[in-house]
């Protein structure tokens, strides 16, 4: 069965055309790079996203910090992990590059803050 | 009044890193202009991933991208000022712009102009119908729930299938909306291969080509929404209308570089890109007033607008330090299947990276640069997009002559 993927690893986007049987990749073209193999691979067995999403911020200048996964977990657990962060909230100021929580749903990724957010009190005067 | 090497109009990613690479060229006496309160522009709310893999061979969410400059900023100490709006720039390159402090001047010896884009609208599309709250474009939906914790949308339809348009299906989809469709008027989708795959197909959210938004229903908020298919002069076909309910349309049509002071300071824009024409320095034709990134043509990657603005930053600390920049003579013209291309006109004098668009879908194609019929240079495309910009370089000791360059599609 010949099978058509659309590689999300780069903004190149490769059109790949890959020959499979039982599930398992026969062989491929389309694709540039050796990620392309590896997602193809990926895909077929257990295809992951990454997710972006905000958490409150209280008492910052800012309602939100953004957070993002470090890696990727499988898509169908990309609802279950959005619950987890929607119920952490932080009191500013909060860092951009803390872990807000470490292995989410047990997978290896991990939540982290992307955003640094001040205190409402130590915002930077308008001139520097 | 301030005397200013570099004044740089806008704190996003491209004046962020014209600031960095000219401290970095020993050009000290910047001034980073910005009118919002924090520096970062528009990646302060693009809190997805993607950004970075061609600048730094990693992938970042935007506010982490940007994050990256703003602390090179800092840690050279390059002066910003925020909560301040450029009002004016003149031909001599006398920049006034209002703060809290009140208005205050600066006399420059080069400008970057690094104001970035904005959205076409509704009111650029004409689409008919009422008038009602619920029409949002895109970045600006993402602004309300990025930024400012505010959820503006339960039941959605998206006209356009841009990247931001894309992006913001996904993310209303996570925080619970129902998005029903993607319109898109033109053939082919305007954003790239992997959004569809990864903001759509994900999350099982249809695409229409050849659709486009007929009329706009409801009197306080949006009702609904009439679409039509479009026949190949993108003109609706009367008895294909279909109805949509919904309370939110978003609109994710097209960016439109940001270029008034640019036009008030003398500048010639191009047409085609509604942004500067401008040569290999990225200088425009007012001398000593450079542009760079989305105010100069629309880009799909926010990398090659760090890495436009470091080449320019490059040429301006040549313009600060010598009070001059070599002549650019030799134009570039291109063949109708090319919609544009950046820079405008060169000087044969040292290498430059052309960077086009093609106007449609052109597979196994071969971009080439002639100069006298002769063949200077070439990049071969398995498949070319209007959604993904093209560059390739050209050889200086390829040029010969200061007759014009070609860009054809072959």
């Amino acid at each position: 069965m010949i099978r058509e993927f659309t590689c999300i690893i780069c903004p190149n986007g490769c059109e790949i055309q890959a020959e499979i049987h039982d599930n398992v990749l026969v062989s491929m073209t389309g694709h540039t790079c050796p990620k392309g193999e590896a997602y193809v691979k990926q895909e077929l067995t257990d295809p992951r996203r990454n997710i972006a999403t905000s958490v409150l911020v209280k008492g910052g200048e800012l309602p939100l910090a953004s957070v993002r996964l470090t890696s990727p977990i499988p898509k169908d657990q990309i609802f279950a992990a959005m619950e987890i962060i929607k119920s952490i909230s932080l009191t500013a100021p909060v860092q951009a590059g803390t872990i807000l929580l470490k292995n989410i749903l047990g997978y290896d990724s991990d939540v982290i803050v992307t955003k640094t957010v001040n205190a409402a009190y130590d915002v930077a005067p308008a001139t520097l | 009044m301030e005397k200013k090497d570099v004044v740089i109009v806008g704190g996003g990613p491209a004046g962020l890193a014209a600031a960095v690479e000219l401290y970095k060229k020993g050009i000290r006496n910047i001034l980073i202009l910005e009118r919002e309160h924090h520096l970062g522009g528009i990646l302060r709310q693009c809190i997805h991933d993607g950004f970075g893999l061609s600048r730094f061979q990693t992938t970042l969410s935007g506010p982490e991208y940007a994050g990256r400059f703003m602390k090179e900023v800092m840690d050279c100490q390059i002066p910003f000022q925020t909560d301040t709006t450029v009002l004016d720039i003149s031909s001599n390159k006398l920049v006034t712009a209002v703060s809290r402090d009140g208005l205050v001047q600066y006399e420059a010896k080069a400008v970057i102009l690094a104001m970035g884009c904005r959205e076409r609208t509704r009111g650029a599309l004409g689409i008919p119908g009422e008038r009602p709250a619920g029409v949002f474009t895109a970045g600006v939906a993402q602004a309300y729930m990025n930024l400012y914790n505010r959820m503006p949308a339960k039941e959605v339809v998206i006209l356009g299938s841009g990247d931001i348009g894309m992006i913001m299906a996904r993310r209303l989809t996570l925080e619970g909306a129902h998005v029903q469709a993607v319109f898109e008027v033109q053939p082919i989708p305007s954003g790239l291969p992997r959004n569809i795959e990864q903001c759509l197909n994900d999350y099982g959210i249809p695409l229409y080509l050849n659709h486009t938004i007929t009329k706009i229903h409801g009197s306080s908020r949006l009702t609904g929404v009439t679409v039509s298919q479009v026949d190949s002069s993108l003109k609706p076909i009367p008895g294909t209308e279909k109805e949509y309910a919904c309370d939110t349309l978003i609109l994710s049509v097209g960016l439109i570089p940001e270029n008034e002071l640019s036009i008030d300071a003398g500048v010639t824009l191009d047409p085609r890109t509604k942004g500067a024409v401008v040569d290999e320095h990225f200088q425009t034709n007012v001398e000593g007033i450079f542009a760079a990134g989305n105010v100069l043509h629309v880009h799909d990657l926010v990398d090659f607008v760090s890495m436009e603005a470091e080449k320019l930053a490059d040429s301006a600390a040549s313009y600060v330090s010598n009070g001059t920049l070599p002549d650019c003579p030799i134009e570039i013209t291109t063949d109708s299947r090319i919609g544009h291309t950046i820079p405008q006109k060169v000087s044969g004098a040292q290498d430059f990276q052309l960077s086009l668009r093609v106007r449609s879908l052109i597979k196994n194609c071969r971009i080439v640069v002639r100069q006298n019929g002769q063949e200077i240079a070439s990049k071969r495309m398995k498949k070319a997009l209007p959604a993904e910009m093209i560059q390739l370089t050209v050889k200086a000791d390829s040029i010969l002559s200061l007759d014009k360059l070609e860009v054809n599609v072959e």
